[in-house]
């Protein structure tokens, strides 16, 4: 397929993306410039320094709310891709509001309990939608360690699955990067093939 | 003696039958975030000590790690 072919696929599509951090804004870049038609982005969280070591913002917007510069970034690639963006905590009570339209839902949380709870709710909620979780990212080599597995029933899990952050072992961009180049490209993957089957 | 499979790897285990808690005591599997799914079916926390893991199920765990 060629570019143009591809991103005419892909905008047929909504990806629904559950938190704007080093995960979710990274990997809502790759699938606008991809050319999906429409992102849904939810996150409560304010951009802040300690964010811009791997998150796609910029120095200027800290302060302001990170679905609301992410907006912002994602238009100035120019990409076409409308941004739907929900400025709330993700609980079990809201997903089915946010996401419910969405063909696929990447799970882009910082911290391990909410990834267990969206992916609680997304298993109950809809069995079989494809839902791609980050688990394992934080450091920095280990390049070879980071993978994608299939669990099964349209569940992926991108990154090394045992790396936790913590202030020794930091979130730096390559790795981060890494895991959320990782589950968009496995975004597209799953809806082009599904286009050609 | 009973097998199951594992994150897609057969395992043997000296016993007859489990609860994913004990399988997750006897295996070591400590970490707090974790997700179980047996046959398909996610099985919740709190269903741990109540749900039987049977011989020749597909048990297949992932850790959830904090980064992002």
């Amino acid at each position: 397929m060629t570019f143009a072919e591809i991103s005419a696929a892909l905008s047929r599509f909504t990806v629904g993306i559950a938190g704007a951090g080093g995960l979710g804004s990274n990997c809502a870049a790759a699938l606008a410039r991809s050319g999906i038609g429409r992102l849904k982005i939810a996150d409560f969280d304010l951009v802040s320094e300690a964010n811009l070591n791997r998150q796609f913002f910029f120095h200027d917007q800290t302060g302001m709310k990170k679905v609301v510069a992410l907006r912002e970034n994602i238009e100035r690639t120019g990409s076409g891709t409308s941004v739907e963006i929900f400025e709330t905590v993700i609980s079990p009570e809201n997903v089915e509001r946010i996401f419910g339209d969405c063909d696929i839902i990447v799970e882009a949380f910082d911290r391990a309990d909410m990834k267990l709870m969206l992916t609680e709710t997304v298993l109950t909620l809809w069995p079989g939608r494809p839902l791609i979780l980050g688990s394992g990212l934080a450091g920095y080599g280990h390049t070879n360690e980071m993978r994608v597995r299939d669990m099964g029933d349209n569940l992926w899990v991108c990154g090394d699955e045992s790396s936790e952050v913590s202030e020794n072992n930091p979130p730096l961009a390559p790795r981060v990067g890494i895991a959320a180049y990782m589950q968009a490209n496995l975004v597209i993957e799953i809806l082009l093939k599904g286009i050609k089957e | 003696m009973m097998e199951i499979t594992l994150n897609n790897r057969k395992e043997i285990f000296d016993t007859e039958s489990m609860t994913v808690a004990e399988m997750l005591e006897i295996k070591s599997f400590t970490f707090r975030m974790r997700m179980v799914k047996i046959n398909g079916k996610l099985i919740k926390k709190d269903q741990y000590s109540t749900t039987v893991i049977k011989n020749g199920d597909d048990v297949k765990m992932l850790y959830l790690m904090s980064g992002g």
